[in-house]
């Protein structure tokens, strides 16, 4: 698998998801300037974490009009996987390749601690390694992590299992509690309709070693891996 | 009419704040450039700032002054100007 | 042009400016005037405390870069790498605007590392302020300003991508009014990596990059040159505002462009931005610059000499370039998108030399600005020992209320509420993240495991600066030999008042000396640090703060250690003696209001043996947890012990039967005693009696002090009582203390 980290000016999480995607075997992974015009070649596009742009004006709308996002647009149709951690997901939305808006969390405090999501299906290249219902931990870290959107939106989401992850709480349950930011329905991580793209606010290049406190995160790669490796 | 206060009426507002001129402001500073990128060749400034919108009864227009001094704005970086809507 | 009294506004004395009249062999101009202000000011010269600081130890056989020569000091890890660390002060701008004083201050000592050429690899800090609890127009301040420092810490140190990994928060009334604000930071390069501020090589290039300048931080001194130049509307000074951004940038850009190797010399441009800079490189290099403020970037183009020469904007570097190889340079800015400025050149005739065009506004020997302010050695009064606390005007209070009291006290109780703002794990390095003894890194390219702590104990200071400091230190490595660390350096960040009272430069000097005593002890060098000085209001000066921070290495991943107990059935062992000293504690400060007695002793060739004995221990895999007694007692290192990482998932808890046998003490005395070099440990059972065996064929004092249980019950049985807390209610007063207050609606 080749895949492709985007490097946006402010973007901190770069070096993060390179060494997580090259931890994995048969992966080659590359910084990809925001400058460059292609994106032809890699299988996986990864848009990091971090705070483009120091997240100025809302966060990701500056990136979005970035010469290597108009290539991503392309690519995205042509169904090229795209992931994007954090501030990737708020630069997806911004660029309409997702669905919905991140805004600020509800107590208006940046929230950094480990979190369980809850896998909601496992229809989508992104997950289909993992049970449905599994809790993974991921740690979180954002300001502007509040999922929201519109009735119509997210009946959409809801009908298509398009909601790949919910915060949950150690039992299971996607409780009031157990949601870091207010994001409605509980909201961790999306799909696009064509199940291609996949935002998530969670880091999983985070939880890839035991060392970090959690190797959830690896299942997210492996099953892109997987995918690739099946399509061939 | 500042020192008049009359309870019943409704009082709209809009308070808008900007940072102060010589203070730098970064959101400002990176939205100009992004300006640029988009094409725009004499970008000169820009500047952010947000607005805050009232509607009020029993107020005058000096304790609005003084809200606006006190809470709305950081008078260290900031300075405002006081509209009155109705 | 220069009248005494503008001599005066500008913090000179009538015999400094003597001298500068007898270096200069004639009247200096405004901008001169200013320039030497700033150069000689307490805060760019330490000139009241520089004669003490040489008391420090600065010399070891790791040291690369000792303190005081550079921005940071470099010591090698091993391996061809080496870490650049420091710590620095931010106080004043914090008690004016919190979030932008504390942001500018991550963003100083962030530029101080990679200055250095060292990535910035992750940041810790130091807070003091005020008390928080209750309705009072003074705990609202205090508030605001605790929210505000935390804050603007979480943006600068998120938004650039270094995570902020520990440190410490204290209240106390005495920072009523100055907050203490110190932000540390580490970065790691290899030997040849590391950056030089000197300005080298006659004739080469000197270029300004990264942010333009504005009016940022000008002094009210600045207003005399705008009154006396034109009639139009002054403006005040601005407020710094940090742009972590910018300064992302300007890290990526200045580390791409020292791999090249085009640099001469590169310096960030901090406390009175050009002026230090040009002065400092040149002072160093054993050479001249000359630079045109014509060609500086300008935010606004009005800015007057004076205030170009002495603005504070942020995020500026001062690069000197060897010459041909410009185009370098400019294409890795022009990359990132930073301005940057061919200002002057090297030269060789030792002058700092600034024109306007073609005016010669500024001609001043360097050397004399960098290094020769003019040194003083204030008056220091005696130390008048405090008197030992005589118990039998303490009442024995009820152990279970005071726990709780304690655990609920806003200096002892979880910071979680603040480091939770923090990101704490970008950059995939952080294995032991904030909450427990100490910090611990993974430089992952340098396979090394990095530990970290900051502590003082401004209470035992206030009451003996001298013992204080030195337990400032006692304690930090303390902190690091239970994470499985050894130190390698220390740095130091002296927190204290007007240094012109004799109370309180006898404070400074004590702390030194506490200080240079325990890294002697310990065999670690100061790397460099800060002073802040003048730390007071009408009311009254802060207790003595000599903050420390120092850094350790980990040899293996498996020696890696917390402080939460982990098993149900593991042996909790107490290394050290048991102690009975109640003097400073903070039982005698919160259960009773009262703050006096003699803080606790320590002796160093005692606590370095407890902890090479822990680290023996821990080496031979016998080690669960490893959580040093220090505020509070053993009481509350137990209590914490049982709390485990709150930043976990689960909400389990854990418990603790303690039986500490007849010692016919005093309960409060056992339970709270605050005497130094001691360590509670567990170690699973069936490791236990081996333990024992090594302890006692050690000759370290030693107590086998109980079991962690599965029932969340904290048990402490003493001379035939027995004392029981729930754990959860002790955690429910421990966690939700500072959220509680914090989240007023008021």
């Amino acid at each position: 698998m080749r895949a492709a980290v985007l490097q946006f000016p402010g973007s901190n999480g770069d070096t993060d998801a390179l060494i997580a995607l090259r931890s994995l075997p048969g992966v080659s992974a590359d910084l990809l300037w925001h400058e460059e015009t292609s994106v032809k070649g890699f299988d996986l596009i990864v848009l990091p974490g971090g705070f483009s742009y120091g997240d100025y004006l809302r966060c990701g709308a500056i990136a979005r009009f970035s010469p290597i996002m108009q290539a991503v647009k392309e690519s995205a149709a042509e169904g090229i996987f795209i992931l994007g951690i954090c501030n990737g997901f708020q630069i997806l939305c911004e660029a309409k390749l997702l669905p919905g808006t991140l805004i600020a969390n509800r107590n208006l405090l940046f929230c950094c601690q480990k979190q369980i999501v809850r896998v909601e299906t496992d229809d989508s290249p992104f997950i289909k390694n993992i049970t449905p219902q599994s809790l993974l931990h991921l740690p979180i870290a954002h300001g502007e992590g509040c999922y929201v959107a519109d009735e119509a939106t997210l009946a959409q989401l809801n009908l298509n299992h398009q909601v790949l992850l919910r915060y949950a709480d150690a039992t299971g349950k996607a409780s009031k509690e157990a949601n870091p930011n207010g994001s409605l329905e509980n909201i961790a991580g999306i799909c696009n309709l064509e199940r291609n793209i996949f935002g998530l606010m969670p880091h999983p290049e985070r939880a890839c070693e035991e060392l970090l406190g959690s190797c959830d995160g690896r299942g997210i790669f492996e099953s892109i891996l997987t995918m690739l490796q099946d399509q061939q | 009419m500042g020192i008049l206060r009359n309870l019943h009426s409704l009082m709209k507002a809009r308070v808008t704040i900007m940072p102060q001129s010589a203070v730098l402001d970064p959101a400002g500073v990176a939205t100009a450039h992004a300006l640029e990128h988009l094409g725009f060749r004499g970008v000169e400034s820009v500047r952010i700032g947000k607005s805050i919108e009232l509607e009020i009864t029993g107020a005058t227009l000096e304790e609005l002054h003084k809200a606006c001094r006190d809470l709305l704005t950081n008078p260290v970086m900031e300075e405002y100007r006081l509209e009155l809507l109705s | 042009m220069i009248t005494p009294a503008l001599v005066a506004q500008h913090g000179l004395s009538p015999a400094e400016y003597e001298k500068i009249l007898s270096i200069l062999g004639r009247e200096p101009n405004l901008e001169e005037l200013g320039v030497f202000s700033v150069m000689w000011s307490e805060h760019c010269s330490y000139k009241n405390s520089r004669l003490e600081l040489r008391k420090f130890p600065t010399s070891g056989e790791k040291v690369l870069i000792k303190a005081g020569e550079e921005n940071a000091g470099v010591i090698d890890i091993g391996d061809g790498w080496a870490v650049a660390f420091k710590i620095e002060s931010h106080n004043h701008p914090s008690a004016v605007e919190p979030f932008q004083g504390a942001a500018t201050g991550v963003g100083g000592i962030i530029r101080d590392i990679f200055t250095m050429g060292a990535r910035p690899v992750f940041l810790l800090n130091s807070l003091r302020f005020g008390p928080i609890d209750g309705g009072s127009q003074r705990a609202r301040d205090n508030r605001h300003l605790f929210s505000g420092v935390v804050a603007g810490i979480g943006h600068y140190g998120n938004s650039i991508g270094v995570p902020t990994i520990g440190g410490e928060v204290y209240f106390d009334p005495s920072y009523n009014g100055n907050p203490l604000v110190n932000a540390f930071c580490l970065g790691i390069l290899r030997h040849e990596q590391i950056a030089r501020g000197a300005a080298q090589g006659i004739g080469n290039p000197i270029f300004y990059v990264g942010a333009e300048t504005g009016r940022d931080g000008l002094a009210g001194a600045a207003f005399a040159s705008r009154e006396l130049t034109e009639e139009s509307k002054a403006d005040r000074p601005a407020v710094q505002v940090g742009d972590p951004f910018r300064e992302k940038l300007l890290l990526e850009a200045c580390l791409e462009l020292l791999a090249t190797g085009c640099v001469a010399g590169i310096q960030d441009m901090g406390a009175a931005g050009l002026t230090c800079s040009t002065c400092e490189t040149a002072s160093r290099g054993g050479t001249g610059v000359e630079i045109d403020l014509n060609l500086v970037p300008k935010r606004s183009a009005d800015l007057t000499s004076y205030e170009l020469l002495l603005s504070e904007s942020q995020e500026r570097m001062l690069v000197i370039v060897n010459k041909g190889e410009e185009t370098t340079l400019q294409r890795i800015f022009e990359k990132w998108e930073l301005p940057y400025a061919l200002i002057g050149y090297v030269t060789d005739d030792g002058k700092m030399r600034v024109k306007r065009g073609d005016r010669v506004i500024v001609d001043i020997p360097a050397r004399v600005l960098a290094d020769e302010a003019p040194l003083y050695q204030p008056e220091a009064a005696l130390f008048k020992q405090p008197l030992p606390l005589d118990l039998k005007t303490l009442r024995e209070a009820d152990p279970i209320t005071v726990l709780h009291q304690l655990l609920a006290y806003p200096s002892i109780a979880s910071k979680q509420w603040v480091w939770r703002q923090y990101d704490h794990t970008v950059q995939t390095g952080t294995v032991v993240p904030p909450g427990s003894d100490a910090a611990v890194f993974y430089v992952r390219e340098a396979k090394k495991f990095l530990a970290a702590t900051s502590d003082c104990n401004a209470l035992y200071c206030s009451l003996d600066p001298y013992e204080g400091a030195k337990i400032a230190i006692a304690e930090a490595a303390r902190n690091l030999a239970c994470s499985g660390a050894r130190p390698i350096g220390a740095t130091d960040n002296l927190n204290f008042g007007n240094p012109h009272k004799p109370e309180i430069f006898m404070e400074l000097r004590a702390a030194i000396e506490g200080i240079s005593e325990g890294c002697r002890a310990f065999n670690i060098p100061v790397t460099g640090g800060n002073v802040s000085l003048y730390n007071e209001s009408q009311l009254s000066a802060i207790d003595p703060t000599p903050t420390v921070a120092l850094v350790g290495l980990i040899e293996k991943q498996e020696e890696i250690t917390t402080q939460y107990f982990k098993e149900p059935g593991d042996i909790i062992f107490l290394l050290g003696e048991f102690g009975s000293e109640l003097g400073g504690s903070h039982y005698l400060l919160v259960s009773h209001g009262r703050k006096e007695g003699l803080p606790p002793r320590v002796d160093f060739a005692n606590e370095k043996a407890i902890h090479e004995g822990l680290l023996s221990l821990i080496q031979g895999g016998f080690v669960q947890s490893a959580h040093d007694c220090s505020e509070g007692g053993l009481a509350v290192a137990l209590a914490e012990a049982c709390f485990g990482n709150s930043n976990k998932t689960d909400t389990r808890l854990l418990g603790a039967y303690i039986d500490l046998g007849r010692r016919d003490i005093r309960s409060d005395v056992a339970l709270f005693n605050e005497s130094q070099s001691r360590i509670i440990f567990s170690t699973p059972a069936h490791k236990a009696s081996e333990v024992e065996k090594k302890l006692q064929s050690s000759g370290l004092p030693f107590s086998r002090l109980g079991v962690v249980t599965q029932q969340e019950e904290l048990i402490i049985e003493l001379d035939q009582k027995i004392y029981n807390w729930q754990t959860k209610i002790l955690y429910h007063s421990w966690s939700t203390a500072i959220p509680q207050m914090m989240n007023r609606l008021n």
